[in-house]
Protein backbone atom coordinates (compact mmCIF):
# COMPACT_ATOMS: atom_id res chain seq x y z
CA UNK A 1 0.00 0.00 0.00
CA UNK A 2 2.81 2.08 0.74
CA UNK A 3 4.86 1.63 -2.24
CA UNK A 4 1.40 2.24 -4.21
CA UNK A 5 0.96 5.98 -2.26
CA UNK A 6 4.76 6.43 -3.54
CA UNK A 7 4.10 5.52 -7.27
CA UNK A 8 0.80 8.08 -7.27
CA UNK A 9 2.69 10.96 -6.22
CA UNK A 10 5.56 10.11 -8.26
CA UNK A 11 2.95 10.02 -11.57
CA UNK A 12 1.77 12.83 -10.04
CA UNK A 13 4.70 15.03 -9.73
CA UNK A 14 5.85 13.84 -13.34
CA UNK A 15 2.28 14.80 -14.25
CA UNK A 16 2.82 18.74 -12.82
CA UNK A 17 5.97 19.12 -14.20
CA UNK A 18 4.74 18.18 -17.68
CA UNK A 19 2.25 20.91 -17.76
CA UNK A 20 4.76 23.78 -18.47
CA UNK A 21 5.90 23.46 -22.09
CA UNK A 22 8.42 25.98 -23.19
CA UNK A 23 7.16 28.78 -26.42
CA UNK A 24 9.10 27.95 -29.32
CA UNK A 25 10.29 29.75 -32.08
CA UNK A 26 6.83 31.22 -34.29
CA UNK A 27 4.57 30.50 -31.41
CA UNK A 28 2.66 33.86 -30.40
CA UNK A 29 3.69 35.45 -27.05
CA UNK A 30 1.68 36.20 -24.53
CA UNK A 31 0.61 39.37 -23.20
CA UNK A 32 2.66 40.56 -20.28
CA UNK A 33 0.90 43.03 -17.87
CA UNK A 34 2.82 42.83 -14.08
CA UNK A 35 4.28 44.86 -11.22
CA UNK A 36 7.76 46.50 -11.95
CA UNK A 37 10.00 47.76 -8.98
CA UNK A 38 8.88 51.31 -9.66
CA UNK A 39 5.57 49.99 -8.37
CA UNK A 40 3.50 50.55 -11.41
CA UNK A 41 1.93 47.86 -13.92
CA UNK A 42 4.01 47.48 -17.14
CA UNK A 43 3.46 45.24 -20.21
CA UNK A 44 4.26 45.57 -24.24
CA UNK A 45 1.61 48.55 -24.56
CA UNK A 46 3.73 50.11 -22.75
CA UNK A 47 6.52 50.68 -25.75
CA UNK A 48 4.30 51.66 -28.60
CA UNK A 49 7.26 51.81 -30.67
CA UNK A 50 8.85 48.76 -29.71
CA UNK A 51 9.72 46.78 -32.67
CA UNK A 52 10.08 43.81 -30.41
CA UNK A 53 11.16 42.87 -26.69
CA UNK A 54 13.92 41.20 -25.49
CA UNK A 55 12.17 38.56 -22.50
CA UNK A 56 15.04 37.68 -19.71
CA UNK A 57 13.42 35.66 -17.10
CA UNK A 58 15.97 36.74 -14.25
CA UNK A 59 16.19 36.41 -10.74
CA UNK A 60 18.41 38.45 -8.16
CA UNK A 61 20.28 35.03 -6.31
CA UNK A 62 21.07 32.35 -9.35
CA UNK A 63 24.86 32.45 -9.91
CA UNK A 64 24.56 32.17 -13.46
CA UNK A 65 21.77 34.94 -13.50
CA UNK A 66 24.35 36.97 -11.19
CA UNK A 67 27.04 36.21 -14.19
CA UNK A 68 25.02 37.40 -16.81
CA UNK A 69 23.52 40.57 -15.53
CA UNK A 70 25.82 42.75 -17.21
CA UNK A 71 25.11 41.31 -20.40
CA UNK A 72 21.59 42.04 -19.91
CA UNK A 73 22.21 45.93 -19.33
CA UNK A 74 24.33 45.69 -22.04
CA UNK A 75 21.72 44.31 -23.78
CA UNK A 76 19.30 46.91 -23.23
CA UNK A 77 21.78 49.10 -23.81
CA UNK A 78 22.80 48.26 -27.14
CA UNK A 79 18.81 47.46 -28.77
CA UNK A 80 15.95 49.05 -26.75
CA UNK A 81 17.07 52.44 -29.06
CA UNK A 82 17.19 50.59 -32.05
CA UNK A 83 13.71 48.90 -30.92
CA UNK A 84 14.10 45.81 -29.00
CA UNK A 85 13.55 46.72 -25.41
CA UNK A 86 15.11 44.10 -22.41
CA UNK A 87 11.57 42.91 -19.95
CA UNK A 88 13.11 41.04 -17.01
CA UNK A 89 10.96 39.04 -14.88
CA UNK A 90 11.78 37.39 -11.76
CA UNK A 91 9.77 33.87 -11.83
CA UNK A 92 10.91 32.93 -8.24
CA UNK A 93 8.48 33.02 -5.50
CA UNK A 94 9.60 34.97 -2.27
CA UNK A 95 8.75 31.89 -0.19
CA UNK A 96 10.54 29.54 -1.54
CA UNK A 97 13.87 32.20 -2.34
CA UNK A 98 13.67 34.79 0.05
CA UNK A 99 16.20 37.07 -1.65
CA UNK A 100 14.00 37.02 -4.72
CA UNK A 101 11.21 39.27 -2.88
CA UNK A 102 9.75 42.31 -4.31
CA UNK A 103 11.74 44.59 -2.34
CA UNK A 104 15.17 42.39 -2.66
CA UNK A 105 14.52 43.21 -6.63
CA UNK A 106 13.72 47.01 -6.04
CA UNK A 107 17.11 47.39 -4.26
CA UNK A 108 19.04 45.28 -6.89
CA UNK A 109 17.47 47.42 -9.89
CA UNK A 110 18.32 50.53 -7.57
CA UNK A 111 21.80 49.38 -7.02
CA UNK A 112 22.49 48.11 -10.47
CA UNK A 113 20.55 51.86 -12.06
CA UNK A 114 18.45 48.82 -14.49
CA UNK A 115 17.15 50.87 -17.53
CA UNK A 116 15.19 48.76 -17.64
CA UNK A 117 11.45 47.48 -16.04
CA UNK A 118 12.11 44.19 -13.56
CA UNK A 119 8.61 42.56 -13.20
CA UNK A 120 7.92 40.59 -10.11
CA UNK A 121 5.56 37.48 -11.63
CA UNK A 122 3.23 36.68 -8.24
CA UNK A 123 2.03 33.18 -8.59
CA UNK A 124 4.11 32.50 -11.83
CA UNK A 125 1.65 32.96 -14.00
CA UNK A 126 3.61 34.95 -16.57
CA UNK A 127 6.60 31.87 -16.39
CA UNK A 128 4.53 29.17 -17.28
CA UNK A 129 2.50 30.65 -19.90
CA UNK A 130 6.31 31.07 -21.60
CA UNK A 131 6.90 27.91 -19.83
CA UNK A 132 10.50 29.75 -18.39
CA UNK A 133 12.31 26.46 -16.51
CA UNK A 134 14.94 28.10 -15.39
CA UNK A 135 17.00 31.58 -14.47
CA UNK A 136 18.41 33.21 -17.15
CA UNK A 137 15.84 31.89 -19.91
CA UNK A 138 15.44 34.74 -22.28
CA UNK A 139 12.66 34.78 -25.18
CA UNK A 140 13.43 37.19 -28.48
CA UNK A 141 9.61 38.66 -29.81
CA UNK A 142 9.01 40.85 -32.44
CA UNK A 143 5.83 42.68 -33.56
CA UNK A 144 3.83 41.41 -36.41
CA UNK A 145 0.00 41.00 -37.70
CA UNK A 146 -1.04 38.39 -35.51
CA UNK A 147 0.86 39.56 -32.43
CA UNK A 148 4.85 39.39 -30.82
CA UNK A 149 6.03 35.89 -32.52
CA UNK A 150 8.88 34.50 -31.08
CA UNK A 151 12.03 34.68 -33.17
CA UNK A 152 14.34 33.28 -30.35
CA UNK A 153 14.65 31.02 -27.21
CA UNK A 154 17.41 30.17 -24.66
CA UNK A 155 20.73 32.06 -24.04
CA UNK A 156 22.30 35.01 -24.29
CA UNK A 157 25.70 32.90 -25.34
CA UNK A 158 27.29 30.08 -24.60
CA UNK A 159 30.35 31.36 -22.27
CA UNK A 160 28.38 31.85 -18.65
CA UNK A 161 31.49 32.00 -16.83
CA UNK A 162 33.25 34.79 -19.33
CA UNK A 163 36.22 33.17 -19.99
CA UNK A 164 35.67 32.18 -23.71
CA UNK A 165 37.01 34.47 -25.99
CA UNK A 166 35.40 32.65 -28.80
CA UNK A 167 32.26 32.90 -27.61
CA UNK A 168 28.77 32.26 -29.83
CA UNK A 169 26.76 35.66 -29.36
CA UNK A 170 23.27 33.93 -29.90
CA UNK A 171 20.99 36.78 -28.11
CA UNK A 172 23.05 39.48 -30.51
CA UNK A 173 23.17 37.63 -33.12
CA UNK A 174 19.39 37.32 -33.13
CA UNK A 175 18.25 40.79 -32.77
CA UNK A 176 21.13 41.80 -35.33
CA UNK A 177 19.10 39.45 -37.91
CA UNK A 178 15.98 41.03 -36.92
CA UNK A 179 16.97 44.76 -37.30
CA UNK A 180 18.07 43.86 -41.10
CA UNK A 181 14.95 41.72 -41.78
CA UNK A 182 16.45 38.57 -41.31
CA UNK A 183 14.86 35.24 -39.25
CA UNK A 184 17.84 34.01 -36.76
CA UNK A 185 19.77 31.26 -37.88
CA UNK A 186 19.98 29.60 -34.77
CA UNK A 187 16.69 30.20 -32.86
CA UNK A 188 17.28 28.19 -29.82
CA UNK A 189 19.96 27.61 -27.42
CA UNK A 190 19.93 25.48 -24.05
CA UNK A 191 21.70 26.39 -21.21
CA UNK A 192 22.66 25.41 -17.40
CA UNK A 193 20.36 27.58 -14.84
CA UNK A 194 18.85 27.68 -11.56
CA UNK A 195 15.70 25.74 -11.80
CA UNK A 196 12.62 28.77 -11.37
CA UNK A 197 11.92 28.55 -7.65
CA UNK A 198 7.75 28.04 -7.57
CA UNK A 199 5.19 28.09 -4.31
CA UNK A 200 5.06 25.27 -2.86
CA UNK A 201 1.19 23.68 -3.00
CA UNK A 202 0.06 20.99 -1.10
CA UNK A 203 -1.23 18.46 -3.10
CA UNK B 1 58.33 19.55 25.62
CA UNK B 2 58.31 15.99 24.49
CA UNK B 3 54.64 15.57 25.56
CA UNK B 4 53.63 19.04 23.23
CA UNK B 5 55.48 17.16 20.61
CA UNK B 6 53.79 13.94 20.35
CA UNK B 7 50.36 15.90 21.09
CA UNK B 8 51.13 17.79 17.85
CA UNK B 9 52.10 14.90 15.83
CA UNK B 10 48.87 13.29 17.14
CA UNK B 11 46.97 16.71 16.27
CA UNK B 12 48.40 16.67 12.49
CA UNK B 13 48.51 12.55 12.08
CA UNK B 14 44.16 12.97 12.93
CA UNK B 15 44.05 15.57 10.71
CA UNK B 16 46.10 13.71 7.70
CA UNK B 17 43.85 10.88 8.34
CA UNK B 18 40.26 12.92 8.20
CA UNK B 19 41.64 14.47 4.84
CA UNK B 20 42.19 11.50 3.07
CA UNK B 21 38.92 10.04 4.28
CA UNK B 22 37.43 13.16 1.20
CA UNK B 23 37.18 10.97 -2.12
CA UNK B 24 39.17 12.61 -4.50
CA UNK B 25 36.94 14.04 -7.38
CA UNK B 26 37.78 13.03 -10.83
CA UNK B 27 37.35 15.27 -14.18
CA UNK B 28 34.97 13.31 -16.01
CA UNK B 29 33.76 13.75 -20.03
CA UNK B 30 30.51 12.53 -21.22
CA UNK B 31 32.43 9.77 -23.52
CA UNK B 32 33.82 8.88 -20.32
CA UNK B 33 30.27 8.59 -18.22
CA UNK B 34 28.75 6.39 -21.23
CA UNK B 35 31.95 4.08 -21.09
CA UNK B 36 31.78 4.10 -17.40
CA UNK B 37 28.13 3.20 -17.65
CA UNK B 38 28.91 0.59 -20.50
CA UNK B 39 31.00 -1.11 -19.12
CA UNK B 40 29.84 -0.96 -15.43
CA UNK B 41 28.12 -4.21 -13.72
CA UNK B 42 25.47 -2.68 -12.08
CA UNK B 43 22.31 -2.65 -13.82
CA UNK B 44 21.22 0.72 -12.88
CA UNK B 45 22.62 3.65 -12.88
CA UNK B 46 21.28 6.91 -11.32
CA UNK B 47 23.44 9.71 -12.53
CA UNK B 48 22.44 13.18 -10.71
CA UNK B 49 23.25 16.30 -11.81
CA UNK B 50 23.78 19.17 -9.36
CA UNK B 51 26.10 22.59 -8.60
CA UNK B 52 27.19 23.65 -5.45
CA UNK B 53 25.76 27.21 -6.34
CA UNK B 54 22.13 25.24 -7.04
CA UNK B 55 20.37 25.16 -3.35
CA UNK B 56 17.77 22.39 -3.89
CA UNK B 57 20.75 20.09 -5.38
CA UNK B 58 22.57 20.62 -2.39
CA UNK B 59 18.69 19.76 -0.30
CA UNK B 60 18.38 16.70 -2.44
CA UNK B 61 22.07 14.83 -2.43
CA UNK B 62 21.42 13.62 1.09
CA UNK B 63 18.34 11.79 -0.27
CA UNK B 64 20.67 10.16 -2.42
CA UNK B 65 22.79 9.15 0.65
CA UNK B 66 20.10 7.80 1.74
CA UNK B 67 19.43 5.67 -1.08
CA UNK B 68 22.81 4.72 -1.32
CA UNK B 69 22.44 2.49 2.07
CA UNK B 70 19.28 1.56 1.35
CA UNK B 71 20.05 -0.07 -2.17
CA UNK B 72 23.72 -1.15 -0.77
CA UNK B 73 24.54 -4.86 -2.38
CA UNK B 74 22.22 -4.57 -5.25
CA UNK B 75 23.56 -3.63 -8.82
CA UNK B 76 22.36 -0.04 -8.68
CA UNK B 77 25.05 2.56 -8.97
CA UNK B 78 24.42 6.72 -8.20
CA UNK B 79 27.06 8.69 -9.64
CA UNK B 80 27.31 12.23 -8.61
CA UNK B 81 28.11 14.46 -11.71
CA UNK B 82 28.76 18.49 -10.77
CA UNK B 83 28.02 21.28 -13.34
CA UNK B 84 30.40 23.31 -11.29
CA UNK B 85 32.72 25.13 -13.53
CA UNK B 86 36.67 23.81 -13.13
CA UNK B 87 37.77 26.37 -11.88
CA UNK B 88 36.03 25.99 -8.74
CA UNK B 89 36.40 22.02 -8.54
CA UNK B 90 39.33 22.58 -5.68
CA UNK B 91 37.76 25.35 -3.70
CA UNK B 92 33.27 24.79 -3.68
CA UNK B 93 33.27 21.25 -5.05
CA UNK B 94 35.46 19.23 -2.98
CA UNK B 95 34.16 21.83 0.17
CA UNK B 96 30.97 20.54 -0.37
CA UNK B 97 31.59 17.00 -0.83
CA UNK B 98 33.33 16.87 2.66
CA UNK B 99 30.39 19.02 4.34
CA UNK B 100 27.89 16.53 3.44
CA UNK B 101 30.08 13.88 3.71
CA UNK B 102 28.96 12.13 -0.03
CA UNK B 103 29.67 8.60 0.09
CA UNK B 104 28.64 8.11 -3.66
CA UNK B 105 30.60 8.56 -6.20
CA UNK B 106 31.33 12.44 -7.41
CA UNK B 107 32.64 13.74 -10.77
CA UNK B 108 32.95 16.67 -12.00
CA UNK B 109 31.68 17.42 -15.78
CA UNK B 110 34.41 18.31 -17.79
CA UNK B 111 32.65 19.18 -21.00
CA UNK B 112 32.92 23.25 -22.28
CA UNK B 113 29.92 23.46 -24.57
CA UNK B 114 26.39 23.08 -23.12
CA UNK B 115 24.66 23.09 -26.30
CA UNK B 116 26.26 19.86 -26.83
CA UNK B 117 25.91 18.10 -23.79
CA UNK B 118 22.35 19.40 -22.64
CA UNK B 119 21.10 17.67 -25.34
CA UNK B 120 23.14 14.29 -24.92
CA UNK B 121 21.78 13.54 -21.53
CA UNK B 122 18.44 14.00 -22.62
CA UNK B 123 16.54 15.93 -25.30
CA UNK B 124 14.07 16.56 -22.64
CA UNK B 125 16.61 18.45 -20.05
CA UNK B 126 15.78 22.51 -20.67
CA UNK B 127 19.42 22.82 -18.36
CA UNK B 128 17.84 23.66 -14.91
CA UNK B 129 19.31 21.66 -12.06
CA UNK B 130 18.92 19.61 -10.15
CA UNK B 131 18.14 16.93 -12.85
CA UNK B 132 18.78 12.88 -12.48
CA UNK B 133 18.80 10.50 -15.17
CA UNK B 134 18.21 6.81 -14.47
CA UNK B 135 19.56 4.45 -16.92
CA UNK B 136 18.52 0.49 -16.48
CA UNK B 137 20.93 -1.52 -18.72
CA UNK B 138 18.91 -4.47 -18.14
CA UNK B 139 15.54 -2.83 -19.48
CA UNK B 140 17.52 -0.65 -22.25
CA UNK B 141 15.28 2.16 -20.87
CA UNK B 142 16.71 5.83 -20.06
CA UNK B 143 14.15 7.93 -17.77
CA UNK B 144 14.86 11.82 -17.00
CA UNK B 145 13.75 14.24 -14.49
CA UNK B 146 14.27 17.56 -14.44
CA UNK B 147 13.07 18.31 -10.86
CA UNK B 148 13.90 18.28 -7.51
CA UNK B 149 13.24 14.96 -5.64
CA UNK B 150 12.49 14.74 -2.40
CA UNK B 151 13.77 11.44 -0.77
CA UNK B 152 10.14 9.48 -1.49
CA UNK B 153 9.89 10.76 -4.98
CA UNK B 154 13.20 9.46 -4.99
CA UNK B 155 12.30 6.54 -3.87
CA UNK B 156 9.26 6.01 -6.18
CA UNK B 157 11.56 6.87 -9.41
CA UNK B 158 13.70 4.58 -8.16
CA UNK B 159 11.23 1.25 -7.77
CA UNK B 160 9.58 2.15 -11.07
CA UNK B 161 13.54 2.28 -12.80
CA UNK B 162 14.94 -0.66 -11.12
Amino acid sequence: MKNYIIILLAMLSVSVGAQVKTLTPGMIAPEISLKNVDGKTVGFSNFPKAKGFIVVFTCNTCPYAKGYEQRIIELNAKYASQGYPVIAINPNDPIVSAGDSFEKMQELAKAKKYSFPYLFDAGQKVTDLYGATKTPHLFLTKKSDKGLIIEYTGAIDDDPEGTNIKRSYFMDDAVKALLTGEKPAITTSKAIGCTVKKAKTAI
Amino acid sequence: MRLLVIFCLAISLSLFAFQTKAQPIKLLKLDQLEKRIELGKDTLYIVNFWATWCLPCLEELPHFEKLKVKVAGQKVKILLVSLDFKSKLKSDVTAIVKKLKLKNEVFLLDEASQQNYIDRISKDWSGALPATLFINKQKNRRSFFEQEFTYNELLASYNINK
